[in-house]
């Protein structure tokens, strides 16, 4: 290789280029230093989310009551589905260092094994994110957003939570349809209408002895305020305007719509930079098959493509933390 | 790459360990470990640990701290920072880490008192 490069006589100089103070190649520099400005994207978008969560301090969403389902699970199970993710990803995150390591003995069998479960990891990963969000946007429970904007939740007398299907009495004759061009509404549209109406649920809460309205607002324990009985009845009738079920970058049955659009926002970032690391691992996990660092005799590439997915890692790790846990 | 070396001793040579992949099992054991304890402090939010501190619950303080010590280990061992130089280490980390507490200590901040605007001003409309 030293034949191609035109030597100048200088590079045993400290300005002559040949000095490497820092000990690393120019590749795993970049890949340094590219992985700090995306720590500083990534603080920014964390950062936001405590600005608005310290913004609405006493009304923000209770995480563990938002992430509670497993797939295949009926039931609740805060948090067990996200820490098995965060374990997935730890996991991946070994296999990845493994591969490196074997890189550095020049086992090409051995890091084209650990290349292999650490793309299935990572897949893993980003088809649980998936599964998370289709959750989400689904919803559980359902809610009525009021004139204001606030959300209001059922709970029956025991503070547990009540779904808007157990409880509301269904309007035979309700004209209510969707606008859709095909009905002639043209120049206009709106979404899915919700499946109960406002009516419909105030019905089933006056026929309901035992539901109650709960509102964001955090008391002193920690807990959401549950309303009497007879606020719970005046405040749907009177501000109730709007059926939410599920959440959207507009309205979030969970709370604050500001919680939804940041789930969205930080989490699908998140679920990108993952995407697009198990497709550099699979591009370099075929270099590694048809033998280019073997040839190249060394496997620095695989290591650099580590420190974009460790770097993944890290960044889920901060994400678990502040989305869900604190 | 053969003469890569490896520093095998983590937690300031409380534990060494023999190869470079029985520390790489190693750290993932404490890993888990702190994950399990998040988890477990997550879904049963003892008593003791809600009491305010510094503006936040004592329970969530040891969260950041627990996500900070999971942070280090995953740059120091994972990412091998451990066996860089130290000049690399401190134009990486000390970068990101001044810069990241100052915008959040700014954006905190201005969080905390436009709640208070919100609680005690008479503003009414939502910005």
């Amino acid at each position: 290789m030293d034949n191609t490069v035109v030597s100048t006589g200088t590079e045993e100089k400290t300005w002559g280029g040949g000095n490497k103070p820092l000990k690393a190649s120019y590749g795993k520099m970049m890949m340094w230093f590219f992985i700090v400005s995306d720590a500083l994207t990534f603080s920014g978008f964390l950062a936001a989310y405590g600005f608005s969560r310290f913004k609405f301090i006493d009304s923000w969403p209770i995480a563990d009551e938002v992430f509670t389902h497993v797939p295949f699970f009926h039931g609740n199970y805060p948090m067990i589905y996200v820490a098995f993710m965060t374990f997935v990803l730890i996991m991946s995150s070994v296999t990845m260092v493994l591969a490196v390591d074997a890189g550095h003995q020049m086992k090409k069998a051995k890091v084209t094994f650990y290349m292999f479960l650490t793309i299935i990891g990572g897949l893993i990963f980003v088809g649980s994110q998936a599964w998370e969000w289709a959750t989400f946007i689904k919803g559980d429970y359902g809610a009525i957003q009021t004139k204001g904007g606030n959300i209001l939740q059922f709970v029956d007398t025991d503070g547990k939570r009540v779904a808007l299907r157990d409880f509301a009495v269904i309007d035979d004759h309700k004209e209510r349809v969707q606008d859709e061009r095909k009905r002639g509404l043209w120049f206009t549209s709106e979404g899915t209408l919700p499946t109960y109406t406002v009516s419909e649920v105030l019905n089933g809460l006056e026929a309901n002895k035992d539901v109650l309205v709960r509102t964001q607002i955090i008391n002193e324990e920690g807990e959401k305020t549950v309303l009497s009985r007879e606020e719970s009845l005046r405040q749907i009738k009177e501000n109730g305007i709007m059926v939410v079920e599920g959440a959207n970058l507009h309205v979030n049955e969970y709370g604050s719509p500001l919680f939804a659009d940041f789930f969205f926002f930080i989490t699908g970032f998140h679920g990108f930079h993952v995407f697009s690391g198990v497709v550099i691992n699979i591009i370099i996990f075929f270099n590694v098959i048809i033998g280019t660092y073997e040839r190249r005799k060394n496997y620095e590439m695989v290591e650099k493509v580590g420190l974009y997915w460790h770097f993944v890692d890290l960044v889920w790790v901060f994400v678990f933390t502040f989305f869900y846990l604190v | 790459m053969a003469d890569h070396a490896h520093k095998l001793e983590i937690l300031r040579g409380l534990i060494k360990f023999k190869s470079n992949t029985q520390k790489i099992w190693g750290v993932l054991i404490l890993l888990t470990i702190v994950t399990a304890v998040e988890v477990i402090l997550g879904i049963y939010k003892p008593e003791a640990l809600m009491a305010p501190f510094l503006g936040m619950k004592i329970l969530n303080w040891i969260f950041i701290i627990l996500t900070i010590v999971k942070a280090y280990y995953i740059t120091w061992d994972f990412m091998h920072m451990r066996d860089e130089t130290k000049s690399l280490r401190r134009v990486v980390v000390w970068t990101a880490v001044f810069l990241i507490c100052y915008l959040i200590f700014i954006l905190l901040l201005e969080g905390g008192y436009v709640f208070d605007v919100y609680e005690e001003g008479f503003v009414k409309t939502d910005f």
